[in-house]
């Protein structure tokens, strides 16, 4: 195959990993490094798959000399103790930089039902601003979920923004996500929850200016000032 | 008394287990007598009273086919439901209960069972013995795995099957949001079936310990072995968790006890750690037995001994105490502290390297021989594939940012069919086609095991390879339609066209089997060439296995060789001279023979007890609580029949195993199978009981506090009411030992003393467990205690009345030593739980 060819090749397959809920279309920072590691493990993972099948084609043929210890404490255990330190230090290395922190961050709540999510946010009053299945956020600075259920167990998921986080009745929790820009994204709830667990979709809107200008926008209701 | 009583039984225990070889008999005449005795009765109530491991081995294994065809025909209907982004024709309330349906019936009815069966047919082929320490629980775990599926199938008829996915999390399985009896079904069905797994984990556990050819020293026995004492450890640990959990969702659903109910003090979460304390160590309970086949097949492939047993047996042991400590892995998403998440994502990551340890010591294995390209080595060569893609996805999951990514999407279900299927499934199809021979006696027909083989490859990676890519585009698990996602359509219909080849697939390796039982050339004997006793012996197997026990002289050998000489007689034990079921039992190290176990005959018993079993669970179905109160007597009773069954009776004396070895039969040993049995009885009931303290534990510190409501109890009596159960328990264990009649009246008395004080507690003081987890838990606890009391009551009558019979003599001890040990057990737990109620009622 020529080159452009494969090129061609490679665009399409990156053109078909898109889609509004792609964790490989990541609109985020958060989401962008959860990408890149999956992508880093992908060719680690295809290089030791060729590597361990490999030896095993090389294994149909004649007996060989061979020492046991090559094999069950240089590969087994040393060979995979190598690779999978290097695995685990790269996620706790992502972790640590995706975590919610103390640092002031506009903070929204998502409380999740059967079968929808009311979001509330505070204008610029302070007021909380309610709404149903549209979460608004900022673009371009981070934002914690607090995360709540009122019946069974579901969870938070933007794919493009950051992962997922369960909404557990008794509990809060915190996910935190960021929007590089400003746009529509769009949520899904990814734990079974019932018979209307696959239409508990979302959008999540991320603005520019913070807090937003609703008032154009009839689905918003505001509450009194707290 | 218990050990060897000869002077020349004394030298011989000197030089470790030298048993000396019998003279020669007619091979005929020993398998005409030994045929008498261990064939099951004729006919079909023969198949019903039928205790053998050869036939009950076959069942298990053949009855799990069919639920796997059943599982199989369910996960069809899903894929045809998700090809298109409409949904074909199903309701998401019917899709529910398939897609329940299709992982309850794959994990709990085809492959527990599946590699239970597996174990009791093949391991006292492998051990050098004639049936498993217990035939009649086997015959019991299977009516029990048959009756609880059963009733899970006929659920699904009548369209009120288990509809909350196969890890049942609460609240959505809870009274409020899954009213009906579907959630009841597979609480109470499942229950029912894992009667059956820990049956076959105590009598695995007691087979491979006290049944070994003599001279088979633990440290040299088959890998198989190895791998099988392995599952039926985590067995006995890791199903306790589940049958805690399942019976407190019960109690909570039938009678509003709040365990897991934030509103009341109980925390859904509880459910998720109990879930998945068995739901892990599970993984690798179906992924271990696989690996045993692996280890025995491939060497004989290559023609070679397997590369590093000590490295694996290592790898097994490190994979039996890892597998308990990641569980926590499969909830990375329930906001779990950061310091814990990185901790189980290390022990997640390191649970890979004694994977890894055996994969390479397999390849090498085949490095070191000369492979042969059998139709099992296929399946081994898919293994391969499959299972090292599965193992790397499984690391990736082990990755906490992306498993925050990855959970609950299509990535996880096809990283879980990668495992499964890799390794679960090829290594059963390569051991169904390597021991086929020793089944039917016939040859398989050359052409369609190859075609099948291909068909599935080709099917399973066609279907789950670009499901990794599905999930990564967002798609979640358990939803029926998407009409939002045009994008997931091609995924999707790529799946679920190549889902159908794989079934086409699997139905032409069952096609393979067919053939091969029917239409198959008598085959000769050990047509591998095979090093390991379960060749060296007649196809197909005879019911009692070996004609004569092989002793050390045989273990050097290989099959081919010790075949003749021990149907000829020449081992210990042979034929059936006193014309009952003998087998020789074996000290745990280095296997020395011991003494004699005489094995029950066949028998309906099993049936009327599970059948009983079936009666209380239908009325639990029912919401009848009372009658099902009702339906325990009938078990109860069958139970002391059952126990009678073991009273010593018939000649006692002691049998000549070999020439100048006379060893006593098990009434008259110390240390018999079923004190071995009681012990790991006891392993798996302790484990339920740190279960609950774990509950008691888990609400009291880590669930976000609802504070109970006022205790009702008065401090002074409830003291005095625990006084009174802790001596009267010690009262019980302490005269235990006494080993007389009075003393089994007084310990009668002491235990039913104790249980009249925890009633009137439990009456008097006791908070209304409906009210708060706290009350429920300890109500839950109390009752356990109470349960334990109650059974060591009829232990010790039962006990009174062997002394009544004149069955405990100085020669027989017959029940005493296991009540003894239920009551140290049921007097333990007793006073620790009465510490922590304690403890708990002080730090509040």
């Amino acid at each position: 195959m020529t080159r452009p060819a494969l090129a061609l090749c490679a665009l399409c397959l990156l053109a078909a990993c898109d889609g509004p809920l792609s964790t490989l279309q990541p609109s985020g920072p958060i989401a962008t490094e959860i990408a890149w590691l999956w992508w880093a493990m992908l060719a680690g993972a295809a290089l030791i798959t060729v590597f361990v099948l490999g030896l095993l084609a090389m294994g149909f043929g004649a007996p060989r000399k061979t020492q046991a210890r090559v094999w069950t404490h240089g590969l087994g255990l040393w060979f995979s103790m190598a690779i999978l330190g290097s695995v685990l230090g790269a996620g706790l290395w992502v972790g640590e930089r995706i975590l919610p922190r103390d640092d002031g961050a506009v903070t929204v709540q998502a409380h999740a039902f059967q079968w929808g999510w009311e979001f509330t946010h505070e204008d610029a009053n302070g007021a909380a601003m309610r709404s149903t299945d549209l979460l608004h956020i900022p673009a371009g600075q981070p934002v914690d979920v607090l995360i709540t259920s009122e019946d069974v167990i579901h969870s938070f998921w933007v794919p493009q923004l950051a992962g997922k986080m369960d909404a557990i009745p008794g509990r809060t929790n915190r996910a935190r996500l960021k929007a590089d820009t400003p746009g529509i994204y769009d949520g899904i709830c990814a734990e079974f929850c019932g018979v209307g667990h696959a239409h508990m979709r979302f959008t999540v809107q991320a603005h520019a200016d913070w807090p937003p200008d609703l008032s154009d926008e009839g689905t918003e209701q505001q509450e009194g000032a707290p | 008394m218990t050990d060897i009583p000869t002077p020349a039984a004394a030298s011989a225990r000197a030089d470790s287990v030298h048993v000396a070889p019998a003279p020669a008999q007619r091979a005929l005449a020993l398998h005409r007598d030994l045929t008498r005795v261990w064939r099951n009765d004729r006919g079909l109530w023969g198949q019903i009273t039928a205790v053998n491991h050869t036939t009950l081995g076959l069942r298990f294994m053949g009855t799990a086919l069919v639920f796997f065809a059943i599982g199989g025909i369910l996960s069809m209907l899903i894929r045809a439901q998700l090809a298109t982004h409409q949904g074909a024709f199903l309701d998401t309330a019917l899709y529910n209960q398939i897609f329940t349906m299709h992982g309850s019936i794959m994990m709990f009815l085809f492959a527990i069972p599946m590699l239970e069966g597996l174990g009791i047919w093949l391991l006292p082929k492998l051990l050098g013995t004639r049936d498993m320490a217990f035939p009649r629980l086997t015959a019991l775990g299977y009516w029990c795995y048959l009756f609880g599926g059963l009733i899970m199938l006929t659920a699904l008829l009548f369209g009120v099957a288990p509809h909350d996915g196969w890890f049942m999390y609460t609240p959505l399985s809870d009274a409020t949001h899954s009213p009906g009896i579907n959630a009841d079904v597979w609480l109470l069905g499942v229950t029912f079936v894992e009667i059956s797994a820990v049956a076959a984990a105590v009598e695995i556990t007691v087979t491979i310990l006290r049944q070994r050819a003599p001279g088979m020293k633990l440290t040299e026995m088959p890998l198989f072995a190895w791998y099988m004492l392995g599952t039926s450890a985590m067995m006995l640990v890791g199903f306790p968790p589940l049958i805690a959990g399942s019976v407190l969702l019960e109690l909570e659903r039938a009678f509003g006890w709040p365990f897991f109910d934030p509103t009341r003090g109980g925390d859904p979460l509880l459910w998720q750690h109990l879930f998945w304390l068995f739901g892990h160590p599970e993984v690798y309970i179906i992924f271990l037995p696989a690996a045993g086949v692996m280890s025995m097949i491939i060497p004989v492939m290559c023609r070679t001994t397997i590369l590093g047993y000590g490295a694996i047996v290592a790898a097994i042991l490190a994979l039996v105490f890892l597998s308990f400590g990641l569980w926590v892995h499969h909830m990375f998403t329930v906001g779990i502290p950061h310091m814990a998440l990185a901790f189980f994502s290390a022990a997640s990551v390191l649970v890979a390297v004694p994977t890894a340890v055996q994969v390479f010591a397999w390849i090498g294995t085949m490095w070191k021989g000369h492979p042969q390209l059998h139709l099992p080595m296929y399946h081994i060569c898919g293994f391969f594939l499959t299972f090292v893609m599965g193992g790397l996805t499984g690391v990736m999951l082990a990755i906490v940012p992306f498993n925050w990514q990855a959970h609950d999407t299509a990535f996880v279900t096809a990283h879980l069919h990668y495992v499964l299927i890799g390794g679960f499934v090829f290594p059963m199809m390569a051991a169904a086609t390597y021991w086929l021979p020793l089944i039917t006696g016939k040859a398989r027909i050359r052409g369609v095991g190859e075609a099948a083989f291909w068909v599935i490859l080709l099917g399973f990676h066609g279907t789950f390879f670009i499901m990794h890519l599905t999930g990564l585009m967002g798609m979640p698990r358990r939803i029926d339609v998407y009409p939002d996602n045009p994008e997931w359509v091609w995924l999707n219909l790529t799946s679920s066209i190549f889902s159908f080849v794989l079934t086409i697939g699997f139905a032409m390796f069952v096609l393979d089997l067919i053939l091969q039982a029917t239409l198959g050339q008598r085959t000769r004997r050990d047509p591998w060439d095979a090093p390991t006793l379960d060749w060296a012996m007649p196809v197909p197997s005879p019911s009692y296995n070996f004609a004569s026990l092989p002793i050390s002289r045989h273990l050097g050998q290989s099959a081919r060789d010790a075949v003749l000489s021990l149907a000829r007689g020449e081992g210990a034990l042979a034929g059936a001279a006193r014309g009952r079921r003998e087998l020789l039992v074996t000290s745990v190290g280095v296997a020395r023979p011991h003494h004699v176990a005489i094995l029950p005959g066949n028998t309906a018993l099993p049936l009327y007890l599970s059948a009983s079993i079936g009666v209380f669970v239908l009325m639990m179905l029912a919401g009848q609580y009372r009658l099902a109160a009702l339906a325990l007597v009938p078990v109860g009773a069958l139970i002391w029949v059952w126990a009678r069954g073991m009273a010593p009776a018939g000649d006692l004396r002691a049998v000549e195993v070999a020439p100048n070895l006379n060893l006593p039969v098990h009434h008259c040993a110390q240390h018999s199978l079923a004190r071995t049995g009681l012990a790991a009885v006891l392993v798996a009931d302790g484990t339920l009981f740190v279960s609950l303290l774990f509950g008691v534990a888990f609400l009291s510190v880590v669930t976000p506090a609802t504070p109970p409501p006022a205790a009702g109890a008065d401090t002074v009596t409830s003291l005095v009411g625990l006084g009174v159960i802790g001596i009267a328990l010690v009262l019980a264990a302490l005269v235990g030992r006494l080993n007389t009649r009075s003393a089994a009246a007084l310990g009668l008395g002491a235990n039913l003393l104790a249980l009249a004080a925890l009633l009137w507690l439990a009456f008097s003081q006791m908070d209304d467990p409906t009210a708060h987890a706290r009350d429920a838990l300890r109500a839950a606890v109390a009752g356990y205690v109470g349960l334990h009391m109650l059974v060591a009551a009829a232990m010790a009558a039962f006990v009174l009345d062997q002394f009544r019979r004149g069955e405990i003599t100085p020669q027989t001890q017959g029940a005493l030593g296991a009540w003894q040990m239920w009551q140290h057990f049921t007097t333990a737990v007793a006073l620790l739980a009465a510490l922590v109620l304690i403890a708990q009622v002080g730090v509040s």
